[in-house]
């Protein structure tokens, strides 16, 4: 290459891919969305109905997330612990996840495991309460299914399922981390425990960060499954929308710029994140 | 306790990976504040015999008894046995995401239960000691191999060890860093910390060391004094050893 030439020269041989096309795209469809949003009364009639959605998709994609981080780290410790129990029941746990489509859980952990769940309350109260302990008993056994909303139960799914990803991704974070770190800490007298938490774990979840904001974003994507079980999110109620007034396009342009809108948001603050990370190093 | 009693007991030391043998019984005995120096070829068990002694590594059988204490299988007390067992490493494993001062402070405040104050203040004294109290707030990342290598030792000095064990602590550095680490080395010894170290350098070995082993193939076939072992050892393998590693 010539390294010889004068800047004004590099910049006229600006060449056309050398532009983001892609981003102009993008920059296009929010400009076109902002335009129909502020002129098309069809439309603003449909974003008006449909944004009551919006706390909740982001609610329940919040608390599955916190969830999901529990969990997850819990399962992502037991991938890798020596305890056979524990190991053998996180790789367990990750295994039936991964290999159930989402949707088909989603349905499974709502409609039968909850209520499974609920039996397994109630035969523990009346336990309890033939052992004597009927003040605890009686409050157990009488736990209906009615106890859990289907908002509950969407963000008990999503969590349980998430959680197995987020495993992974943890399990990986610690296995990137050198062994002489943990040697390093054991060799100072703290346990394994004292040294996951203050050594290793530091570390890993930090070179994982990218990858867990990620999985963010595509939660938020996947919290739209949780409508079939009559969760008034955006897309259900999107649905409802486009199912009472026949304007299917009104409806599912709105939902479509709405998740577009946070899903860019959020990846743009995670290429920031990752850019901030990579600087430090 | 005998009245110069011994500070590193071990019996029949054996470790073997699935195909390596690594020990084949090892006995030795370390008395309070000598400095004993190993060495041998690649491969001869020197590492893996020092990470037994803090069961870093875990024997396959044998036992070592630190300070009277005899180490067993109870998570509790080996942690327990481990603090008053300093190691430094060839790598240092320095804490890449604490700076030079936390890494001296954060197994005292988690292991000893000492406050952040006085965690920090021992962790001056010992950075002081091994001579970088500047580099207190520096990250591992900037500091050089020599110095990091002596926040490492600080780090293990700051928990207030009975033993500290060297394994290789200059094979990973460049040369003009050797020196600042075996001063540090040095004057340790001279404080009459008791150490065992595995190194290659001779120098430190004739100048500090009390006694010197000659390890081969998982066994010391040689233990003796420096002064002895260089300028009459008895065994063949030993006479080899050196003569390859004097040579320059």
């Amino acid at each position: 290459m010539d390294n010889s030439l004068p800047v004004s020269d590099e910049k006229a041989s600006m060449q056309l891919k050398d532009i983001s096309w892609w981003f102009l795209g993008l920059v296009l469809i929010f400009v076109w969305a902002i335009y129909i949003f502020l002129t098309k009364e069809n439309y603003q009639e449909a974003f008006n109905f449909i944004k009551i959605g919006i706390q909740i998709t982001i609610k329940t994609s919040l608390i599955a997330y916190v969830f999901a981080l529990m969990l997850g780290l819990l399962a992502g410790l037991g991938r890798i612990s020596k305890n056979l129990f524990f190991n053998n029941l996180s790789r367990l746990y990750v295994e039936l996840i991964r290999g159930i489509p989402m949707l088909v859980l989603i349905f499974f952990i709502a409609l039968v495991g909850v209520p499974m769940l609920v039996d397994g309350i109630n035969a523990l109260g009346v336990w309890l309460t033939t052992i004597g302990l009927a003040s605890i008993g009686e409050t157990l056994s009488g736990f209906g299914n009615k106890a859990f909303t289907m908002n509950g139960r969407a963000i008990f799914a999503l969590s349980i399922t998430y959680g197995a990803f987020l495993a992974e991704i943890f399990r990986a974070g610690i296995q990137s981390i050198g062994r002489g770190q943990m040697e390093a800490g054991r060799s100072l007298g703290m346990s394994y425990g004292q040294t996951m938490r203050h050594i290793i774990l530091p570390q890993a979840v930090r070179n994982v960060l990218p990858a867990l904001g990620n999985d963010f974003v595509a939660m938020v994507k996947d919290s739209s499954l949780v409508s079939v079980l009559a969760v008034r999110d955006i897309t259900q109620v999107s649905r409802l929308y486009a199912g009472s007034t026949f304007r299917f396009r009104e409806a599912y342009v709105t939902v479509s710029i709405m998740y577009l809108t946070i899903t860019v948001v959020l990846s743009l603050l995670v290429q920031v994140m990752e850019r901030r990370l990579r600087k430090h190093d | 306790m005998t009245e110069s009693h011994d500070m590193i007991v071990i019996k029949d030391l054996y470790k073997h990976f699935d195909s390596i043998k690594a020990l084949n019984g090892v006995n030795l005995t370390v008395k309070k504040g000598k400095v004993i120096v190993v060495i041998g070829p690649s491969g001869s068990g020197k590492s893996t015999m020092l990470r037994c002694i803090n069961h870093l590594e875990v024997p396959t059988s044998g036992e070592v008894w630190i300070d009277g204490k005899h180490l067993g299988k109870k998570e509790k007390e080996l942690n327990a046995i481990r603090a008053e067992v300093g190691m430094v490493f060839q790598l240092f494993n320095l804490f890449p995401h604490l700076t030079a001062l936390e890494n001296v402070t954060v197994a005292q405040k988690v292991v000893r239960g000492r406050s952040k104050e006085e965690a920090e203040e021992i962790a001056m004294k010992q950075l002081i000691r091994v001579g970088i109290p500047e580099k207190a707030d520096a990250y591992p990342t900037n500091l050089s191999g020599g110095q990091q290598q002596r926040v490492a030792i600080a780090r293990s000095l700051a928990m207030n060890p009975k033993i500290m064990l060297f394994d290789e602590p200059t094979s990973a550095l460049d040369p003009e860093m050797i020196k600042e680490v075996l001063d540090v080395m040095l004057d340790l010894a001279k404080e009459g910390m008791t150490m065992v170290v595995v190194t290659h350098e001779m120098g430190f070995a004739r100048s500090a060391a009390d006694e010197v082993l000659f390890m081969d193939e998982g066994l010391i076939v040689e233990h003796t004094t420096p002064h002895d072992l260089y300028n009459n050892p008895k065994e063949e393998r030993t006479k080899l050893f050196l003569s390859q590693i004097l040579q320059h």
